[in-house]
């Protein structure tokens, strides 16, 4: 009975929270640059305006991968709300990620085209540093359950705290933050026109825009297994990751995907083995 | 339902993504489109987006004459949008041809190549007088027929 609560929980509660992030993060932003911004609830304007569009299809293709691309962000998020394994999540998650990238090289637009190899190559350097995170938090904890997470006494960010910062860079990347915003971008809307989500129109951008949600939800979902112990820990943490968030996506130019490569790799690289290193050592 | 096809209706009032493109202006008009995106008028704040890709636009805003060269472009650009949608003229010169509407090359205004539903006059118009028109152009974009199969 409890699982099923919480199903429905991650399926309903999570989407929702999600578009509120969203349109937070809008007003923030806008209000960084001095600016009034659209209301908090914009984001669910604009998904319910595209559910109503024309539909306008380039090829089946798109509408199948948008559709996979949605059901594995949902899949990924309840099974994290039943506190399943972390890696079967991240499996999970990839299938989704990549479904999208495929449908956009399903088109013949360049836009597309280029955006869809970029975000292969965003793709490439979070997923490493996603799994040496696991790998960190099974080393400390003991198992790839989050169950088990959740019932470490002490906060993880006391024995894995380069690891946070590690996957803090995952979560910019993920969120197609600047500088990492470069296959396609949630302010300027004239990069390469709209990157890989070019040619997704319609009820179907709705549909990417949802599944957008869901993985927010669950990225910041493993930030707060970072203070499971208690949940002003959980609030106060992702609270400030996403402030964060925010303020390097206002301050930062956006960068080339070589200069990305090249930087995260060493420092999240570097970092992870300083980390379990002195895990292993300590 | 009704209350879904109220939801809609307001969601298309609240969010209206806007391309504009340049047939053949001399960047008056242009440059006052763009003034509206500045924070000054922040045009964000109802929804508004400049959008680059006519499949994610709701309303188009096109300014300057429309010649043998570029109409091709203008209709292209107006069948690659959705429906609904809006097309919004801007300035002499998309409304009638302006100065130029004599010269040999140059058709008219934009509605001798793609149907016009709101028309913003203006040498250049003024970023108040835009959002004037953009505003109008939503009412008629709310009460466009939903148009999905």
């Amino acid at each position: 009975m409890r699982g099923v609560i919480l199903v429905i929980i991650g399926v309903v509660a999570a989407p929702l929270l999600g578009g509120l992030i969203a349109g937070v993060d809008r007003r923030l932003t806008a209000w960084f640059q001095s600016r009034y911004g659209p209301p908090v609830w914009q984001p669910f304007f604009d998904v319910a305006k595209l559910f109503a569009k024309e539909r306008l299809l380039v090829n089946t293709w798109q509408v199948f991968c948008a559709y996979i691309y949605i059901t594995a962000a949902m899949l990924s998020v309840v099974l994290f709300f039943l506190q399943s394994d972390l890696l079967l999540i991240l499996f999970v998650q990839a299938v989704g990620a990549i479904f999208l990238v495929i449908g956009a090289f399903s088109t013949t637009s360049p836009f597309s085209q280029v955006g869809a190899n970029r975000e292969l190559i965003q793709i490439l350097t979070y997923e490493p540093l996603i799994v040496l995170v696991f790998v960190g938090i099974y080393l400390a904890t003991g198992s790839f359950k989050i169950s088990e997470v959740y019932s470490h006494t002490s906060p993880l960010l006391k024995s894995l705290p380069l690891l946070y910062i590690v996957l803090c860079y995952a979560l910019t990347i993920k969120l197609r933050k600047s500088p990492f915003d470069f296959s396609t971008s949630h302010h300027a809307h004239q990069e390469l026109v709209k990157g890989f989500l070019t040619e997704y129109s319609g009820p179907y951008l709705a549909l990417v825009e949802i599944g957008h949600w869901y993985e927010v939800v669950l990225i910041l979902g493993l930030c707060s297994l970072f203070w499971a112990t208690s949940w002003t820990g959980i609030i106060v943490l992702v609270g400030l990751t996403y402030l964060c968030e925010i303020l390097i996506d206002n301050v930062m130019a956006r960068m080339t995907w070589r200069w990305m490569l090249g930087s995260v790799w060493t420092m999240g690289l570097s970092m992870s083995f300083v980390n379990l290193i002195w895990l292993h050592g300590g | 339902m009704d209350y879904l096809k109220v939801f809609i209706t307001k969601s298309r009032i609240k969010s209206p993504w806007l391309l504009h493109f340049d047939c053949g202006s001399c960047n008056g008009c242009d440059i006052e489109v763009l003034a509206c995106l500045t924070p000054v008028y922040d045009i964000e704040r109802f929804g508004i987006i400049n959008v680059g890709n006519p499949k994610h636009a709701d309303l188009f805003l096109v300014t300057g004459t429309v010649n043998h060269r570029n109409k091709k472009v203008l209709a292209n650009l107006v069948a690659q949008m959705p429906d609904p949608k809006v097309v919004v003229a801007l300035g002499s010169c998309g409304l009638t041809g302006g100065v130029f509407r004599e010269a040999y090359n140059v058709i008219g205004g934009v509605d001798k190549v793609v149907p016009v539903d709101v028309y913003v006059p203006g040498c250049p118009p003024k970023p108040e007088a835009i959002i004037d028109g953009v505003v109008t152009g939503l009412e008629k974009f709310a009460r466009k027929k939903d148009d999905r199969p």
